[in-house]
């Protein structure tokens, strides 16, 4: 991966004030995207994987707020720009296809005239030049032209969510997020918008692409990033990752998935913790086989264990040199 | 009631009508479970009949022709004539366990009202012990869960809960439609570890009704494989893994997501699958013949014309194609 860094995110925090306190979401994450690759970001429900992406895309609403940290797209700063100056960059540089869009499709307008309304509402495209895009972007993708004269319910759920990617790339963004975009899907179907994904890869998008599906991941990244707790726990290739897991929680995760050909599966033992009130030292140590004190009194430090390849862990600070206080 | 099968299918059809059209939703659909426990998978994608399979055996919905017999009684009669034992004995786990509970009330009651209903416990006193015991039992601890409100508990544990339930009321016979599909990996391996426990600790059988194939892989004794209504393949799951027959099984397994990045095609794989799949889906039910005659790659004139018939090609193996006949 040797593509420069077109998405630097530093120390993001996301929190959500309720009556029962503060929810910390998101809670210093810091990664980034380089140009040309899949970046896969993994997480359970609750891990902040949603809440960090609209963070980056400043969608985060009331209650929720960013509560520190940086979001650069090249030399700009998304987090300190104005409005106006944001919505020239969402969509038209970094396209966003939000969890469960596939069913937020207007179901009295034909999907030629959403894609339109899509483009027009980000470009100062005619009409005329839009339709010519919407076809483009649909045949681009594989799917028939015919999709364009059709209305929401004539189409499955992969093919609507393959609509919804098809809009996202209209304007030939240089980064798509996509949050979630398998979720409820047939094995066809999924497949189908793995395949999608990858001809965008082709084509030379850049993808951030958020799941907690690790077969997914498997299938389409390039680098991966797990994040347990609104924190990133582990960072590296695919190959990486998956051969050789590092951190104690992405172990368990690789070995709880189901697969064919797997006849005893473990799962992770105990339940996800609260953004109200995350556990003290380690977020993972009161379901982690190997904590250790240090690991319920200290937050472990992010370890660099070669270039590119970082662990949240104790177990491998001391090698790297760091001891607890 | 004596008979030699827990479940017996036979000729069964649902037509639905839907804005006047007739819609076949199960059609002859024939099969038993034998009396001794065992996990069942009914696969398929949606719109395969699954759900509706598992609520005409629920008792839930009136088969349009055909019936079934729960251990040798019409489950019309069972509803008539004693629907407390048949609603004891037969117990659904559904894919959404937020539905299952009302907000309001606290996920104690969805345990008390089994006890109550079903007559489990004598007193008070030995209803709290019955539900800690099953708690513990599935590793929860009661005072985690016990008192809460169903949005306190995240999805894997509601689902777990009615796992619990369904432990408590020690029913013969479970239908779990989807149960896993909505739930976290760290968690799912450790459903689906219940679920076989209910077979093999419990002695109940489990008609397990999903999309997924690795996690029918990993609980299932058989499978039978739904396509459009029409049972097209059932066989021992290890075997229809190994050695699908019909090109519908064929096509499922090969696009299942595989969580090893090595094992990683390229697109051209799978183009000219999803490029059927798409324009198949356009063309709709076939109105005679094959169900799957628009997506076979194997297609013959015979094919459009008539149904093949369900196979017996060696001990426990049937397939509905005519490259066997």
């Amino acid at each position: 991966m040797s593509g420069e860094i077109i998405l630097n995110v530093e120390g993001l925090k996301v929190y959500y004030r309720s009556i029962y306190g503060l929810y910390r979401v998101v809670d210093g994450v810091s990664f980034n995207v380089r140009k040309g690759e899949v970046l896969s970001i993994a997480g359970e429900s609750g891990s902040g994987k949603s809440s960090m992406v609209e963070g980056i895309l400043r969608l985060i609403k009331p209650p929720g707020y960013i509560a520190g940290g940086k979001v650069y797209y090249r030399n700009i700063d998304l987090l300190s720009l104005p409005e106006d100056d944001l919505r020239r960059i969402r969509w038209v540089k970094i396209s966003y296809v939000p969890q469960g869009s596939m069913n937020s499709l207007n179901p009295v307008l034909n999907i030629r005239e959403q894609f339109i309304d899509a483009i027009l509402d980000h470009t100062t495209m005619t009409e005329e030049e839009a339709v010519k895009l919407a076809l483009e972007s649909i045949t681009a993708l594989g799917l028939p032209p015919e999709v364009l004269r059709m209305y929401p319910h004539q189409l499955s759920g992969g093919m609507r969510q393959r609509v919804i990617i098809a809009m996202a790339s209209a304007l030939k963004p240089e980064l798509m997020i996509a949050d979630e975009p398998i979720t409820a899907l047939d094995v066809a179907m999924v497949r189908s918008v793995i395949e999608t994904f990858k001809l965008l890869r082709e084509k030379g998008v850049t993808l951030m692409v958020v799941s907690h599906d690790m077969a997914f991941h498997a299938e389409l990244g390039d680098r991966m990033v797990i994040l347990y707790a609104g924190q990133i726990v582990e960072t590296g290739t695919i190959d990486e990752v998956y051969s050789e897991p590092l951190h104690p929680y992405t172990k368990l995760l690789l070995q709880s998935i189901p697969r064919i050909g797997a006849k005893e599966l473990k799962g992770i033992p105990g339940v996800a913790p609260s953004p109200l009130n995350w556990p003290p030292g380690c977020r993972f140590h009161p379901r982690c086989p190997f904590a250790m004190d240090i690991c319920r009194r200290e937050e472990p430090p992010e370890v660099e264990v070669k270039p590119g390849r970082r662990v949240k862990c104790w177990l491998y600070a001391e090698k790297a040199g760091v001891t607890g206080k | 009631m004596n008979s030699d099968s827990l479940i017996e299918v036979t000729n069964l059809s649902k037509v639905f009508t839907e804005r006047g059209r007739l819609i076949n939703a199960l059609t002859d659909v024939s099969f038993k479970l034998p009396m001794e426990p065992m996990v069942l998978a009914i696969l398929g994608e949606s719109g395969a009949g699954k759900s509706t399979l598992a609520r005409i055996v629920l008792g839930l919905t009136e088969p349009t022709s055909g019936d079934v017999k729960y251990k040798g009684i019409s489950i019309r009669e069972w509803l008539k004539r004693d629907s407390f034992t048949f609603r004891r004995e037969v117990q659904p786990i559904f894919q959404d366990p937020y539905a299952v509970y009302n907000p309001s009330y606290r996920v104690d009651r969805v345990l008390e009202l089994a006890v109550k209903k079903f007559k489990i416990a004598k007193d008070r006193r030995e209803t709290r012990e019955l539900i800690n015991n099953v708690l513990r039992s599935i590793g929860l601890r009661p005072e985690d869960v016990l008192g809460r409100y169903p949005h306190q508990l995240s999805g894997g544990e509601r689902q777990r809960l009615l796992i619990a339930r369904i432990l408590l009321i020690k029913p013969k016979l479970v239908v779990a439609d989807e149960p896993v599909s909505m739930v976290d990996v760290s968690v799912k391996a450790t459903i689906l570890n219940h679920l076989r426990e209910l077979k093999d600790k419990y002695g109940a059988s489990v008609l397990y009704i999903t999309h997924e194939i690795p996690t029918a892989y990993y609980i299932a004794d058989e499978a039978i494989v739904l396509f459009y209504g029409y049972v097209v393949e059932r066989a021992p799951m290890s075997e229809l893994v190994e050695k699908p027959l019909h090109p519908y099984t064929q096509e499922l397994i090969k696009l299942v997501p595989n969580p090893d990045p090595n094992s990683r095609k390229s697109l051209n794989e799978y183009l000219a699958t999803l490029d059927k799949i798409a324009k198949a889906a356009e063309a709709g039910r076939p109105s005679k013949g094959c169900p799957y005659q628009n997506r076979c790659p194997f297609v013959m004139p015979k094919c459009r014309e008539n149904l093949p018939p369900l196979i017996q090609v060696n001990g426990k193996h049937y397939v509905r194609c005519f490259l066997y006949t």
